[in-house]
């Protein structure tokens, strides 16, 4: 038990490799930590089909559990899929503390999906100043999961975590 | 390719040796194989037959990475830097959609992967991408013919992910009789919400370019009247009927745009536009069937 805890443990402390501010548990894509004798199944769930970052998670997670002393192997998860809402408080914060804006709640699933022919309407604030007159740049960043925007008070630009 | 560990005395060495010490996992990215549905149970639910569960996920996946392909070739040459990043975020989610769906298509009939050499390292997915003639591959002819200009790729754009959408919707319930594979029936789940972002850019920009200018209206109206002779073949492939059309419908009358009368193109298979597409798309690959990348 105390082992299985340590494996969950050290898991949870590898950070996402596009925004290493946050943690593979705050990032809510660590499904699972299963634990027999030294062996470790960890199982984990992209954030979005193309997400080049999960090469890198899965790497890092065996490095850090191999360290550890475990023979580690990684599995996939697809369902249910990756949510924005799945991203822990503490993660939000982070995400602030480093100049990101945090996701509003994802949309709700059910019935066809609305096309949305306007600029998508959020309630952002700038991370920087606070302000919240901010505009939208474009709906993808430099990440799959990030939009661009800008402040219109303090002018900076910032990235938005999108919602899905 | 393999890196070996950096020997900060060996005198062909580099500046950068020494900031990376005996430690090997810098190189750890890119050097191994990550297969998409590690640990993910793709046994083929007694109800469904295999070939058929295979065929009908290449297809799908043939779709997004031919689209995907030519998608990326915008990488460095669209208007601005943001409609580059977009794209070619666009281009990667569709390439993650392929590599789910080969994965799932090789995990249900192995009999689909094209055999070579035992030595080659070469996965399954790749197998499929990389050495399939255009013969072979099931995609429909919207997402092959070359790229226009960026009005063209919004019209086409607009068209595919409407659909494809639509019928990944209906996949993610147990409306359709695919979905009773739980692993497609989740690659089209996590598909929908990438696909709706997709929607609402490409309608974004038909209508821009719809209420622009009059030469950016010019651009789409002949963007639009160059792909749709291909929309009715997108449409029978994915089975999709009104709750596309209903869409497409509505972008068309906020753009003021009328739906275009252009008759369907005739005949099946692929046009030669797919050849040229693959044999810039396979050529590394083809040339280093034992490389490990």
């Amino acid at each position: 038990m105390r082992t299985a805890l340590k494996a969950r443990a050290i898991a949870a402390e590898v950070r996402d490799p596009e925004m290493p501010m946050l943690t593979l548990e705050d990032l809510g894509v660590l499904r699972d930590v299963r634990e027999e004798g030294r062996r470790v199944v960890v199982t984990i769930t992209p954030t979005y089909s193309g997400c080049p970052a999960m090469a890198t998670m899965r790497d890092d997670l065996v490095h850090r559990l191999t360290d550890a002393g475990y023979a580690a192997r990684v599995e996939i998860a697809l369902s249910p899929p990756w949510s924005s809402d799945w991203i822990t408080e503490r993660g939000r914060q982070a995400l602030r503390d480093h100049g990101l804006s945090a996701p509003g709640p994802a949309p709700r699933s059910g019935g066809p999906i609305p096309l949305t022919l306007m600029p998508t309407a959020r309630a952002v604030s700038c991370p920087r100043c606070g302000s919240a007159r901010t505009e939208l740049t474009s709906e993808y960043g430099a990440t799959a999961c990030k939009a661009l925007y800008r402040c219109t008070d303090c002018l900076e630009p910032f990235e938005h975590v999108k919602e899905i | 390719m393999a890196h070996s560990t950096p020997d900060p005395n060996d005198e062909h060495g580099t500046v950068y040796d020494s900031l990376l010490g005996t430690d090997t996992s810098h190189w750890a990215f890119g050097t191994d194989f990550e297969d998409p549905l590690a640990g993910v149970d793709t046994t083929v639910p007694a109800e469904l037959d295999a070939a058929e569960l295979a065929a009908y996920c290449l297809a799908l996946a043939d779709d997004a990475l031919v689209m995907s392909h030519r998608l990326s070739e915008w990488c460095s040459n669209a208007p601005d830097l943001e409609e580059d990043i977009a794209l070619a975020n666009i281009a990667l989610d569709l390439l993650g959609q392929a590599r789910l769906l080969l994965a799932r298509a090789a995990a249900a009939d192995p009999s689909v992967v094209p055999a070579l050499p035992e030595v080659s390292p070469v996965p399954a997915e790749d197998a499929l991408a990389f050495f399939r003639e255009a013969v072979d591959f099931r995609n429909v002819r919207l997402v092959e013919v070359p790229n226009g200009d960026f009005a063209h790729t919004m019209a086409r754009l607009l068209l595919f992910v409407t659909v494809r959408l639509a019928a990944f919707e209906r996949l993610a319930t147990p409306a359709d009789p695919w979905s009773s594979d739980p692993v497609l029936a989740a690659i089209a789940a996590k598909g929908v919400k990438e696909l709706a972002y997709h929607r609402d850019y490409s309608g974004r920009w038909f209508l821009t370019l719809a209420q622009g200018t009059e030469e950016s209206r010019r651009r789409l109206l002949a963007g639009l009247a160059g792909i749709w002779p291909l929309y009715d073949e997108l449409r029978t492939a994915y089975g999709v009927g009104p709750e596309a059309d209903v869409v497409l419908d509505q972008v068309f009358a906020v753009s003021g745009v009328e739906r275009p009368d252009e008759a369907p193109m005739a005949g099946t298979g692929h046009t030669e536009a797919l050849s040229r597409l693959l044999a810039e798309m396979q050529v590394v690959a083809r040339a280093h069937p034992e490389g490990l990348w």
